[in-house]
């Protein structure tokens, strides 16, 4: 458990969270490994973990009829994979398929919701954590949208 | 100014509606190959069609190879490419501001270039890649549409194979076929390993991609006077005459293309006028 919650407050996700706050995210933590190709999870499916990346890249991906899996973003080592698990319905909106071997953290995000509604200012910290990088994914997402490397019309 | 003419001696593909052009002026006499500065332009005429301005892509060491690298986007840009070895082009320069390259020395540098703004970028990392040991680290963060879209691939990969250059590539979209990054250049500043305190950025790319560019940039850290961009405005004279590419107060043309971020930030997001 110990090495646990060391590479738990090494992952950037969880810099500076403080000792209790740690504690119980720990309590829903554990180590996972996917092998290239694998599926960390699919779309429509309940959002009942999510992932720290540790090492390996990870593949967001929609897949569109006719056009087959279609990446929208690559993620990687210090990464979260899956947003999904704090925002209802807790369901997954695209695929996330291991690019190479992917070793990471898995947290059981049903066990760390009833955490935060418990305690919230576990919930509040998991908040600002999350947020921000919904934020970031929002904008990234409307600069691919605009499609500025494209010839203007 | 009337223009010289140019052979086209030699063409590459380079991407999808985008051509590498070497040119050779008629009249060179060795004395007298335009020097150019990495990042600046030159005014190229299709006899007929019109004249269109074109940053130098090549290497500024051996100047009496005039590249350009352009992508078919209208009339002028598409006759460019679609000319046959041997024929004639007005060439007209070399224009405006370079980047910086004195600044550069003894700090690191970070590039950050989208899309067809690698062109204007290539002399710069020639000139840093020929004198190495006078800069710090060198960082190229290169952002692209697709995979098929990436400007000099081979060249990249073989840069990215030397220990002395770090460069990210990513791309905003892509089947699962690419290996590589997806997701948008400016997103890789924050993860790039440069000391911000000492590092000057060059970025070109579409304005919206320097926009969020330089945003990113300052987050890291990066202050104002150390970012400079390179800004496209419609040109017709490229002598600071006509004003076709004025924004706001200055001449594109010759007061850039390329700018320091804090002596235009107001003028970025600007329309065109
Ligand atoms: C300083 C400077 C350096 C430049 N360097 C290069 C270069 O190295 N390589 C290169 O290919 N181009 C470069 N350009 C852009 C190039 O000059 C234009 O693409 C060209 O003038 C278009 O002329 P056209 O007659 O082919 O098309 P137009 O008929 O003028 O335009 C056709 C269509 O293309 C769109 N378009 C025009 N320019 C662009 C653009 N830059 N990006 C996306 N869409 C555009 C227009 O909105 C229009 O819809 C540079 C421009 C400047 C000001
Ligand atoms: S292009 Fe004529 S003033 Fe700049």
């Amino acid at each position: 458990m110990e090495g646990l919650e060391r590479i738990l407050r090494e992952h950037p996700f969880f810099a500076g969270l403080g000792d209790a706050s740690a504690d119980l995210v720990c309590g829903c933590a554990k180590n996972v490994r996917f092998e290239a190709g694998q599926y960390l999870f699919r779309e429509g499916e309940p959002a009942d973990q999510f992932y720290l990346v540790r090492h390996g890249r990870v593949a967001l991906e929609l897949s569109a009829p006719g056009r087959g899996a279609i990446t929208i973003q690559t993620l990687g080592e210090g990464d979260v994979v899956g947003l999904s698990w704090l925002i209802p319905p807790y369901r997954w909106t695209n695929d996330a398929r291991a690019i190479d071997l992917v070793r990471a953290i898995a947290i059981d995000g049903a066990c760390l919701r009833q955490k935060c509604e418990d305690d919230h200012d576990l919930g509040y910290e998991m908040m600002k954590r999350v947020v921000p990088i919904l934020v970031e994914r929002l904008q990234a997402t409307r600069l691919q949208l605009l499609d500025v490397y494209g010839v203007r019309a | 100014m009337v223009p010289r003419i140019a052979r086209l001696r030699r063409k590459r593909r380079d991407g999808p509606q985008v051509w590498t052009l070497d040119l050779e002026l008629e009249d060179r006499h060795a004395s007298e190959a335009p020097r150019f500065a990495p990042g600046q332009f030159n005014m190229l005429t299709v006899f007929g069609v019109g004249e269109v301005p074109i940053s130098v892509s090549g290497d500024p060491a051996a100047p009496d190879r005039l590249v350009h690298t352009i992508r078919s986007v209208g009339a002028v840009s598409s006759a460019l490419t679609r000319l046959a070895p041997g024929a004639a082009i007005g060439f007209r320069g070399p224009f405006g501001t370079g980047w910086p390259m004195e600044e550069t020395v003894a700090r690191d540098v970070v590039i950050v270039a989208g899309g067809l703004g690698l062109a204007p970028l290539r002399p710069a990392l020639y000139r840093l890649l020929a004198d190495r040991l006078r800069y710090g680290r060198i960082v190229l963060l290169y952002g692209a549409r697709s995979p098929e879209d990436i400007l000099f691939r081979s060249e990249l990969e073989s840069w990215r194979r030397r220990l002395d250059i770090a460069i990210e590539v990513t791309v905003d979209h892509a089947t699962s076929a690419w290996r590589g990054r997806v997701g948008v250049v400016p997103a890789l500043v924050a993860r790039a390993d440069f000391d911000p305190l000492h590092a000057i950025a060059l970025v070109c790319g579409p304005e919206v991609m320097m926009r969020f560019a330089v945003a990113a940039l300052r987050d890291a850290g990066v202050a104002d006077e150390s970012i400079y961009l390179s800004m496209e405005r419609n040109m017709k004279c490229a002598i600071a005459f006509c004003g076709h590419c004025q924004l706001g107060t200055v001449f594109v043309c010759r007061e850039g293309p390329v700018f320091r971020h804090d002596r235009i930030r107001g003028l970025l997001a600007l329309k065109e006028i």
